[in-house]
Parts: structure tokens; C-alpha cells; sequence
């Protein structure tokens, strides 16, 4: 049931945990199943629409010749004599009438290498060929050579003195907290590059406008991004640069920053062309150049009381970058932020820095720092409880924030927490304990002959609602709800509908406050010359930011036409309409009350309210080939308010697969900078036979800040299936894994003490000359 | 060269050079870009159509080898006034999320759910490990397929 | 869009014949190893291909004087169903299930894993432990060609480029056993770390030394191998806890696998011995 809260109230809801079970009816619920998704028929007939299937008469190819070194200078860039170039229209960094910039947070990234200037990581953009034919485009890009002088990279972060930021946080007195504990533990943990592996490879057509600007379609998650770089690399005003969301076929991330750069480049060679140009990757090239999860490094050292009180936490965290800041400072802080897991510590220091390594740049993945750090967060739990002889669900139990407790960044947890209840609830779902006995037991009785071992794990984890700090006040956010002048209710807003179900819970949440049936509003294209800037759909903030928005435009909309017609907006609106034409509500964000946040110091309210999660995986471990198959995951997650619970299973489903391949099977290697795995046959995510059985388990502690009370979900699943996994692998197996993936090589070799394969998201050299 | 084929029960002809992939000419030459390309390697099974009732990758056919056969796409399975018992189930339990992996993912289910093998979840997750989802996770595109299999088994209504 | 090379749909062996003999053809069967480096641009395309999909006569699984005879087109698919791999060779259909998926295995062919001869070919194994013949002809004839003979090199086949790869002859020898095991990375749609066939014969008691011990692998070499040392020591020999570990260090000796992208030398070597002794173990029951 839907409160209006006036402005400035300190009144808060009161705690209302609610587990839903899967697909069953809840009494209050802003819906009970929730709506057919929206675009369900179309996608399901194959009538959708994605980049790739968009026809525009007459559009050429257009293709990107990539460096295939990590660090050189482009000495020159060579057309073969002998091929007909009047077929074909090259574009180079000369070519760029704006800044030759990918416009994100530091400015360093080039649109094309120019010549005489620097490549920084393998598969650069160098420069761009269109053709009106895919043969003759192949043709030219056998006729074109690059000439380069290789310089000295540095693949690992570790070693590099080129720092995109650090910061830290810090809270007591880490020194004396270590040094009166009773028990320290130490470890490394180290997480390699994650593909985000949407299903649509990434696409962009770029169709040129008589005024001088530019359409551009395309799969993508942040229109305005792509719009703002549009604007300043081409020189276009805002009318003259518009951005038109194909349907998207998956994101995660891999399609917040990226597309911008592909943007660019087919809007580049539309405008030397005059035609449309189709920029359409294959799978070799999207996996070759995007952006990729953050590898990292994690230390800590954790000082605990031989009765299980936790009294310090010293935390280093060191992330690679990859070439190109993009999105790492951000990354790195909510690494920051959440590296110390879901946990009350007196004495805490996190310390975080980002390097540049000659790799190509990574960006953002579902968690966004997150589940790098809560991995080894919830390893080194793991790790205590068994030193202490402890279980790591009692020791979670005692440990966990509960209300009113405070971060390191000194925030006190007002309202609005779960973990305690996601804890208890993945916990008695899976049988947690009575698994474990058994498991313990097993272990215990197997005989050297064993084939196969099980194993059960645990994990919890938290997650930031939002935009950190004041990130939400800095993107402004615009969204509206209008009543046309044909009495059709539409949602306008940036929100990008990728799988997670956007068109299905805004209209259902518009409706709602009207009185009406979903059906009756319509979502508006997100198309930046019809939409307002709501801003990105990043940062599980679509639901809880901009669902609040659209909520309180709606109230505003409903009480402007029943102040009117004086009569319920259900049965007058259409009449409204009519008589009066046309009314549109826009509705700014105003940031949540007392959340404040300091940037300079990193201290304050580092994000209105936290999402929590927990997870239990089963596993079976075969003993002789150290291959893992993960039976099922369990995973409870609090959002607050469950807004439609068939699509925020749908996000703990996925979340939670997405997760056990972080942790078993997605792995890059790398060698003289440039990913081995770069076909579908060489990067392995979960099959259907490899998936586990997956139980979502709703929880709901609503934030009072948001009119819905919802907080977000769709990262939330990432940040704990991991170490639950890995977690499993240890009681199986009784070894630890310190690094991920977790693979068979790992495992077998940590089983039969062989030396343990080299780091995770660290480059081999180039092989030497000669050898194969 | 000339080939000959039904797609969706229409006869076609289509003049392209042999080694054309089906895949490519479903979406290009005969304009039916209800099939997607995820990798053009066999590996993620978007492309999946029926060939004379198998499922295969659109990617990996040559049409030089479809001539004389039937071949059988998403947008013969149903319309968007008048989903199919296996659309209409993928889309009350949710089995689709982005959407790109649906049509090859229905095509194996349709194979699958034809072939009348008994729908366990083992049986139903083997049919379809060749599509990758990185979206749903599989839980709901697996309870879709039971739920299609169930009710073509019992007959009525959301049979077909 | 990948390069459309020109190719020729022959309806009869003999037109076959005759177009690989006036120029040389790049044969596709079911198109799931040709099309998959074609599009990905893995070497150069093919000047021409050979479409031998409509070839019936490479068509069937029979059974003749002591042998199960498949035509080089049965497909994954086809081995599963056949009721004549069920009775004589089931391991073979065990392995063709754990090759690819449902569309892999409707189109991929064992001819097609013989002739694009990786190392990691999921079938080859199977090959060598049964000392199969590849029956390859021409317009002037037929050759038999035994398995140890027909991947001389990496990905190299013992076939003139006028010949074409007809049927495998797998002979049937008494109280033959057949194991087969692929280690991958996961589930379905996997090339192999290592994939091993062992066969050997037994006269029935529990206790009984085998015989014409055949040991196979895959992806630990250039091409498919035997493992000749470690035969030696499963020759005549019960399967012990003894045997089962001289013969898996003798493996571990025996091979030279490499690193690549899937896995580690060390790896492959440590499990293809695991493996080894696993299968002994379940043998001898201890």
C-alpha cells in the first residue's frame, strides 16, 4: 500500500520483512504476478527489432582496423596503390571536426589513434573503411597496412605507476584494532576479466540528417551518453544529434560506455560517406575490444577475538583499468565502499587505487566493483569461521549490520536493513545446516578411493542503492508522464528496456497511481529527440530512482485533471484530453532526504540505502579432474519493494548464473596484452545442463525514501553467488581457492599441492621470436 | 545458382551463390530477420531453425544443402494476436527477458516438445544446451518448456 | 556476412569423383568445423568446396563380416539413435553425445571428425583403440587406409586431394571392452582437455590379465595418439591398484601435452592419468 510521504518527514516506514515465495500471492502488493512483459509478443515472434535487423536502403558497412599491439606508436597508416580506394571512404583522426575524445570521465581515451600519436592496448581503433559492399570492404581492409614502432607495455597492475585514482575510507584505529586481536588472518585474493557476453553483439547504424546532423540506432543502455559524445566530437547541437534505442539484446554493462565509441564511429563515416553505414560487430571483434569486469587484487588482513568478535579490517584493494580510465575511478570506489562485506567493525581501512595497464580498457559489469570485493570479503569470512571452529552462518549471525549500526564511511543504517533476514532465509531454504553436517561428515568418512565430493557454502553480501554520493544530484534526472491530446497516457523517460523489464513495470507503476489498467499507458521510444533525460539505466537505479519519478508525476498528473474534472482520473482523463488537450508532468529528482555524502573525504551517506543478499550453493566436486558441477544456488535478496516478482526473479536467476560462471567457468587469458578467448568457442559461459537449479527468494525492507519503497535489484545477485561457490568448492574439497575462476587447474592443482597456475587478468608476454 | 525450399510452408526460391548461409538468406535475401546471429560460430545457437524437423545453426547450413528441404523459423510458429502454446507459455512464466536468444531457444524447445520425449528437467535442459541465455538463468525458459510439454500432452486449450 | 567461395553439389559418388579429379575441392559435409573457420577467417578460405551432402552412398551404419561399417555422413545424431551402435558399439554414442548439442550433432558427421583431423576430434580416440580402416576412393577405386596411418601430421589427413572418404570400418573383436572419457570445460558445446578410449580384451574372470590393450587419447599431442608404454604395462596384466598406478605414471611420462587457451599442460598430463586410473579402478572393482 502506497503512502504519500510529505516532503521533509522524518517519519519512516515501519519494518516490513516479507518473504515471498516464487510465484505466490502477497496481500498489499503493488501487484501480485505483475503484467505480461510489455514487448513479450513481439520478441517472441521474431517480430522485434534489434540494430542488426534495422533496413536502410542503400546503407554502406562500415568496418574498424584495430592495433594489433599493445603499446606502439602509429607511424603511419598505408592504402595499397594497387586497390581501387575510390570505392571506398576512410576515415581517420583528421577526420574528427569535434574533439577526438570519447567523452566519459577523464578525457583520455581517443576516438581513433592519430598518426604520430600513441596506442595504448591491443585492438585500439586506428582508423575506419565503409564500403556499399561487404566484399569490397573485406578487399580494402586487406589493402590497408599500418605501420607502427613498438614501445615496452605493462600488463600488470601490480607493477604499473600509472594510477587513475585511489582513495580510501577508514573508520577507528585499524593498527590498534589488529594488533589487540587475538587472531589475524591474511589473504590474497585476485578475480580476472569477466565478459559481460550479452547475446546481441554490439551494433550502431549511423544515418546522416539533411540538417547537418545525425541519427544514430543502435543497442544500448545510455542514449543521453551517446548523445553528449555525438554532440561534442561531431560538433552537433542537441537536435542535430539523435539517438534512437533499438530493442537490446542483453547489456549488463558491456553496453553503458561502449557504444558511445561505436557511435562515433559509424556517425564519422556516415558523414563522409552521406550515406547510412551499418557498424555491426561479430563475435570475434566485440569480444577482441569492450570493455570487460575490472580484474583486481584484494589483501586483507582481518583481526578477530577468539570468541568470534570482529575488531579490525585492513583492506587493500588494486584494480586494473586497463588502457583508458572510462568508468574505473567509479568502479574503484564502490569496490571501496563495499570491500568490507555486509559487516559491524569498529576499526576498518580500506585502501583502493586503480592502475593503467596496456590491456583494453574494462568498464562496467553488473556489480560494478562490487562483486570483485565481496568475493574476497566473504572468503576471508569463510576463512575465519573455519579458524575459529566456528560456522560461517553463525558467525554472518553475529556479525552482520543490523539497524542503527554505522559504516566505515560513517553512515548509520537508519532503516531499511536486511541482512540479518537474507542471512536467515537462504539459509532455512537450503537447510543449510543440516547440508553442512552432512557434507562435514562425508568428508570426514571418504575414503582415498573417492570419486566425487559435495559441497555446501554461504555467502552474504550488500549493495548500494543508486549512484554513489552525489552521483544522482549530478545527473539531474528528468522523467515525465503525459496525457496526450488523444487521451493516451505515456511514460517518457531514458530507460532502456534490455530484459529486465522497464516497459512492463512503468506502465504498471504509472497506472497504478492513476487508477488505470496498465495496458492503457504506453511507454515512449527512447529516443533522445522525444525523451528527457532520466538519466543512464546503470546502477540498479531504474526502478527506485526513476520509478519514483514517474510515480510522482503521475500523483502530480492525477491530482491536475481531478482538480478539474472533479471526478477520478480512471473514468475522466480521456474526456480531459479531449476538452483540453495535451498536459505532460516532468518530474526532476530532488536528492533523498538526510542522505548526505562527503566527495572529498568519503564520508557521510555513501548511498540512501543498501540492498542486501545472501546465497547457499551446493556442489559436486569430482575428485580426479577437479571439475565442478553446481547443483543449485539459493539466493535471497532484499529490494526493498518487490515491484513485479516475476521479473525480479528473472533478475536473481540470471544475476545468480552470470555469478557461478564468475566463479567456474568464464576465463580470459591473456598474452602480449590481448585476450586469448576471443570466440564463443574459446569463452565459456554456463550451458543449461551446467546451470544449477536456482531458488529466488524475495525479501522485502522497503526504503521510505523512495514512494515505492523499492531499491533496486538488478546487481544485487552478482555480488554474493561467487563465494558461495567457491565457498561450496572448500567444504567439498577442503582447499581454497584464493583466486577466480575457480577452475579444474585450480582446484586439482591446490588438491595435489602442484604449483597453482599464474595469476588471473595477468598478460603473459609476447612469446619469442621464433618459437610457435 | 537456384534453390528451392518451404519456409514456414511457403515454397521459395532463392538465387545466391551455394555457399550462402541459410542463416544469411533467411535474413537478407528472404528478409525474415527473426533469427539472429549471436556468434556465426555454432556455439550459442540464436540462429536455430528446424531442417526437415532437426534443429540446426542457421550459421554452420549452406543453402546449396537446403535445396528440396523444409525449413522452419520463430515467425512460423505464431503470430503476436495468436502466440503458440510454447510462446504463450515462455511468456507468462518469463522465459524471456532481452529477447535475442528467443527464437533459436523456441525453435529447440519446438523440436524438443515434437519429438514427444518425456519433459524432466534434465531431458528439456539437454535439448536446449546448445542455446545460450545469459539473461534468465534458464529457470523460467525450463518451467516454460515443461509447462508447453504438459499441456500439448494433455490436449485443450494452450495445447498447440 | 562471410565469403561465399563457388561449390558444387555433386548428386552421385561418381560426379564426385570427377570434380575433385579435374580441380582441387574443399569437401563439406554437415558444414559445423568448414563453415565455423570460414566465417571466422581461420586460415584461407577455400578456393572451391565439394557439397557431398547429398551423397547417399556415404550414407548408413551396417554391419558386415565382423564389423560395424559407418558412412563417413552418419551424423552425431544418427550414431545416438542407431540400434546397431547400441548393441555393438555404445561407446561411440556415448561419445557422440558429449559432442557439441542437439544442432551440432543433427549436422556434425564422423567423417567430417575424421577429416578435419584436430587433435582434440571427440570420436578419433574411439578410432585408434578399435583400429578402425578409413575407406577412402576415386573413380579407379577404393583404399583402406588404417587409423594409425591417417593423421600423418597437425591437422594434415592421409588422403590424396583427388580422394574422397566413403565409410570407417570399425572391426568387432571378441569379448572386447571399449571405455570412453572426455574431460571438458563444461557440460555441452566443449572442445576436449583430454579425451581418452581404452580398449582391451578379457576372457571374463575378474582376475585375468588383458589383452590387446588399445589406449587412446586425444588433445595431449599434434594429432589423436596411442599411448605405446603405457599399453605395455595393461598387457597381460589384472587391473590392480599396482597396475593402475604404474600404468598412470607411465601416462603421465609417456605424453607431452601442451598449454593453450582451454588448459594447462600440467593439467592434461595429471588428469589423463587420474582419468586412467579411474577407469582401471572401476574395472577392477577395488
Amino acid at each position: 500500500m502506497t503512502r504519500i510521504l510529505p516532503p521533509g518527514t522524518q517519519e519512516l516506514l515501519a519494518p516490513d520483512p516479507l518473504l515471498v515465495p516464487p510465484g505466490s500471492r502477497t496481500p498489499g502488493r503493488i501487484s501480485q504476478r505483475g503484467p505480461l512483459r510489455r514487448e513479450g509478443p513481439a520478441k517472441l515472434t521474431g517480430l522485434a527489432k534489434y540494430a542488426d535487423d534495422l533496413v536502410f536502403p542503400g546503407a554502406w558497412y562500415g568496418a574498424t582496423i584495430r592495433s594489433t599491439e599493445p603499446h606502439a606508436t602509429l607511424v603511419g597508416i598505408d592504402l595499397d596503390d594497387a586497390f581501387d580506394w575510390s570505392q571506398v571512404v576512410v576515415v581517420t583522426a583528421a577526420d574528427i571536426p569535434g574533439d577526438n575524445v570519447v567523452s566519459l570521465i577523464r578525457d583520455d581515451q581517443p576516438i581513433l589513434v592519430p598518426v604520430g600519436g600513441e596506442i595504448r592496448h591491443q585492438a585500439e581503433a586506428l582508423c575506419l573503411i565503409a564500403a556499399a559492399d561487404r566484399e569490397t570492404l573485406r578487399a580494402a581492409k586487406q589493402s590497408l597496412k599500418v605501420r607502427t614502432e613498438r614501445l615496452p607495455a605493462v600488463f600488470d597492475p601490480l607493477e604499473s605507476s600509472d594510477e587513475f585514482s585511489h582513495l580510501e575510507v577508514r573508520r577507528g584505529d585499524v593498527e590498534a584494532g589488529l594488533a589487540q586481536a587475538e587472531l589475524v588472518i591474511e589473504g590474497t585474493y585476485r578475480v580476472g576479466h569477466q565478459e559481460q557476453l550479452y547475446i546481441e553483439n554490439q551494433a550502431m547504424i549511423a544515418v546522416p540528417q539533411a540538417d547537418g546532423g545525425v541519427t544514430v540506432h543502435g543497442s544500448c543502455q545510455c542514449p543521453y551518453y551517446i548523445h553528449r559524445a555525438l554532440k561534442r566530437s561531431l560538433q552537433l547541437t542537441d537536435a542535430q544529434a539523435v539517438v534512437v534505442q533499438a530493442e537490446t539484446g542483453g547489456g549488463f554493462g558491456g553496453k553503458e560506455e561502449y557504444p558511445s565509441m561505436i557511435a562515433l564511429h559509424a556517425a564519422l563515416l556516415a558523414r563522409k560517406v552521406g550515406k547510412a553505414v551499418r557498424m555491426i560487430y561479430d563475435r570475434h571483434e566485440d569480444l577482441s575490444a569492450t570493455t570487460k569486469r575490472h580484474p583486481a587484487v584484494i589483501h586483507h588482513r582481518t583481526g578477530v577475538m577468539l570468541d568470534g568478535t570482529l575488531v579490525a579490517q585492513e583492506i587493500d584493494v588494486v584494480m586494473d583499468g586497463g588502457a583508458y580510465c572510462t568508468l574505473t575511478p567509479v568502479v574503484l570506489s564502490r569496490g571501496v565502499l563495499h570491500a568490507g562485506g555486509p559487516y559491524r567493525c569498529p576499526n576498518v581501512r580500506i585502501s583502493g587505487r586503480s592502475m593503467a595497464t596496456n590491456t583494453p580498457p574494462n568498464g562496467a559489469f553488473r556489480g560494478f566493483g562490487a562483486p570483485q570485493t565481496e568475493f574476497a570479503a566473504e572468503m576471508q569470512v569463510n576463512r575465519i569461521a573455519e579458524a575459529l571452529g566456528t560456522s560461517p552462518l553463525e558467525l554472518r549471525r553475529r556479525w552482520a549490520y543490523q539497524e542503527g549500526d554505522t559504516t566505515p564511511t560513517g553512515q548509520v543504517l537508519r532503516e531499511s536493513v536486511a541482512a540479518i533476514d537474507v542471512l536467515e532465509a537462504a539459509a532455512e531454504a537450503s537447510d543449510y545446516t543440516r547440508h553442512s553436517a552432512q557434507t562435514s561428515h562425508a568428508r570426514e568418512a571418504r575414503g582415498s578411493g573417492a570419486r566425487l565430493a559435495s559441497g555446501i557454502g554461504i555467502a552474504m553480501g550488500w549493495h548500494g542503492a543508486g549512484f554513489t554520493g552525489s552521483g544522482e544530484v549530478h545527473i539531474a534526472g528528468v522523467a515525465s508522464v503525459e496525457l496526450t491530446d488523444e487521451g493516451v497516457v505515456r511514460v517518457l523517460t531514458a530507460q532502456t528496456e534490455m530484459g529486465q523489464g522497464t516497459k512492463t513495470i512503468f506502465p504498471q507503476l504509472v497506472a497504478g497511481e492513476l487508477g488505470i489498467e496498465p495496458a492503457a499507458v504506453e511507454n515512449a521510444p527512447q529516443d533522445t529527440s522525444i525523451v528527457p533525460d532520466s538519466g543512464p539505466t546503470v546502477a540498479s537505479r531504474t526502478a527506485m530512482v526513476v520509478g519514483g519519478l514517474i510515480i510522482k508525476a503521475a500523483r502530480r498528473l492525477r491530482a491536475q485533471v481531478e482538480s478539474v474534472t472533479d471526478r477520478p482520473f480512471a473514468d475522466s482523463y480521456r474526456e480531459f484530453a479531449l476538452q483540453h488537450g495535451a498536459l505532460r508532468v516532468d518530474e526532476h529528482f530532488e536528492p533523498y532526504p538526510n542522505v548526505e555524502f562527503d566527495d572529498a573525504t568519503y564520508t557521510g551517506d555513501a548511498y540512501p540505502a543498501f540492498g542486501w543478499a545472501c546465497a547457499v550453493a551446493r556442489v559436486d566436486v569430482d575428485l580426479d579432474t577437479g571439475e565442478v558441477a553446481v547443483r543449485d544456488v539459493v539466493s535471497a535478496d532484499d529490494a526493498g519493494r518487490i515491484i513485479h516478482p516475476v521479473l525480479a526473479e528473472g533478475q536473481v536467476e540470471g544475476g545468480t548464473l552470470q555469478a557461478v560462471g564468475y566463479a567456474t567457468i568464464e576465463e580470459i587469458k591473456l598474452v602480449d596484452g590481448r585476450y586469448l578467448n576471443d570466440r564463443l568457442a574459446t569463452y565459456l559461459i554456463p550451458t543449461a545442463l551446467d546451470a544449477p537449479r536456482i531458488e529466488a527468494i524475495l525479501v522485502e525492507k522497503p526504503f521510505s525514501g523512495a514512494p515505492h519503497g523499492a531499491k533496486g535489484i538488478g546487481e544485487l545477485p552478482m555480488d554474493v553467488g561467487a563465494p558461495a561457490v567457491v565457498a561450496a568448492i572448500h567444504d567439498a574439497t577442503g582447499v581454497w581457492i584464493h583466486d577466480l575462476p575457480a577452475t579444474p587447474e585450480r582446484i586439482l592443482a591446490a588438491m595435489t599441492g602442484a604449483p597453482a597456475p599464474g595469476s588471473p587478468g595477468v598478460s603473459s608476454p609476447a612469446p619469442k621470436r621464433g618459437a610457435a | 545458382m537456384s534453390y528451392r525450399f518451404f519456409v514456414n510452408g511457403d515454397p521459395v526460391e532463392v538465387e545466391v551463390p551455394g555457399m550462402r548461409r541459410l542463416l544469411d538468406v533467411l535474413r537478407e535475401d528472404l528478409a525474415l530477420t527473426g533469427t539472429k546471429e549471436g556468434c556465426g560460430e555454432g556455439e550459442c545457437g540464436a540462429c536455430s531453425v528446424l531442417l526437415d524437423g532437426a534443429v540446426v545453426d542457421a550459421c554452420l547450413v549452406p543453402v546449396c544443402q537446403v535445396d528440396g528441404t523444409s525449413v522452419r523459423t520463430v515467425e512460423g510458429l505464431g503470430s503476436e494476436e495468436e502466440l503458440n502454446g510454447l510462446q504463450a507459455a515462455f511468456l507468462e512464466t518469463g522465459g524471456a527477458q532481452c529477447g535475442i536468444c528467443t527464437p533459436g531457444m523456441l525453435m529447440a524447445a519446438e523440436a524438443f516438445i515434437a519429438s514427444g520425449a518425456p519433459a524432466g528437467d534434465d531431458a528439456i535442459r539437454e535439448a536446449i544446451a546448445g542455446n545460450l541465455c545469459r539473461c534468465t538463468g534458464y529457470t523460467k525458459i525450463v518451467e516454460a518448456i515443461a509447462l508447453a510439454a504438459e499441456r500439448r500432452r494433455a490436449g485443450g486449450p494452450g495445447a498447440l | 556476412m562471410p565469403v561465399e567461395p563457388p561449390v558444387a553439389s555433386p548428386r552421385t559418388l561418381a560426379q564426385a569423383y570427377a570434380l575433385l579429379a579435374e580441380q582441387p575441392h574443399r569437401p563439406i559435409a554437415g558444414g559445423t568445423d568448414l563453415l565455423v573457420q570460414i566465417t571466422g577467417e581461420l586460415g584461407d578460405p577455400p578456393e572451391r568446396v565439394l557439397d557431398i551432402w547429398h551423397l547417399d552412398e556415404l550414407r548408413g551404419i551396417r554391419v558386415e563380416s565382423n564389423a560395424v561399417v559407418l558412412g563417413a555422413l552418419t551424423t552425431y545424431a544418427e550414431l545416438r539413435r542407431s540400434p546397431l551402435i547400441a548393441e555393438f558399439l555404445p561407446a561411440f554414442a556415448e561419445a557422440a553425445a558429449t559432442i557439441g548439442a542437439a544442432q551440432i550433432q543433427n549436422r556434425g558427421t564422423i567423417g567430417g571428425n575424421v577429416m578435419n583431423a584436430s587433435p582434440a576430434g571427440d570420436m578419433l580416440p574411439l578410432l585408434l583403440a578399435t583400429d578402425a580402416q578409413l575407406i577412402a576412393g576415386t573413380a579407379h577405386g577404393e583404399r583402406w587406409i588404417p587409423v594409425r596411418e591417417f593423421w600423418p601430421a597437425y591437422r594434415r589427413t592421409a588422403l590424396e586431394p583427388t580422394e574422397l572418404l566413403l565409410r570407417i570400418s570399425v572391426p568387432l573383436t571378441e569379448d572386447r571392452q571399449l571405455r570412453y572419457r572426455k574431460v571438458g570445460t563444461r557440460r555441452a558445446q566443449a572442445i576436449s582437455k583430454v579425451v581418452m578410449a581404452l580398449a582391451w580384451r578379457a576372457d571374463g574372470a575378474a582376475d585375468a590379465g588383458w589383452s590387446d590393450v588399445h589406449l587412446a587419447l586425444g588433445s595431449v599431442a599434434a594429432t589423436p595418439v596411442r599411448a605405446p608404454a603405457t599399453e605395455a604395462v595393461l598387457e597381460g596384466a589384472a587391473p590392480t591398484e599396482a597396475i593402475a598406478d604404474r600404468a598412470a605414471s607411465t601416462l603421465a611420462g609417456e605424453i607431452e601435452p601442451i598449454d593453450d587457451v582451454r588448459s594447462s599442460a600440467d593439467y592434461r598430463r595429471a588428469v589423463a592419468a587420474r582419468v586412467l586410473h579411474r577407469l582401471i579402478r572401476d574395472e577392477g572393482g577395488w
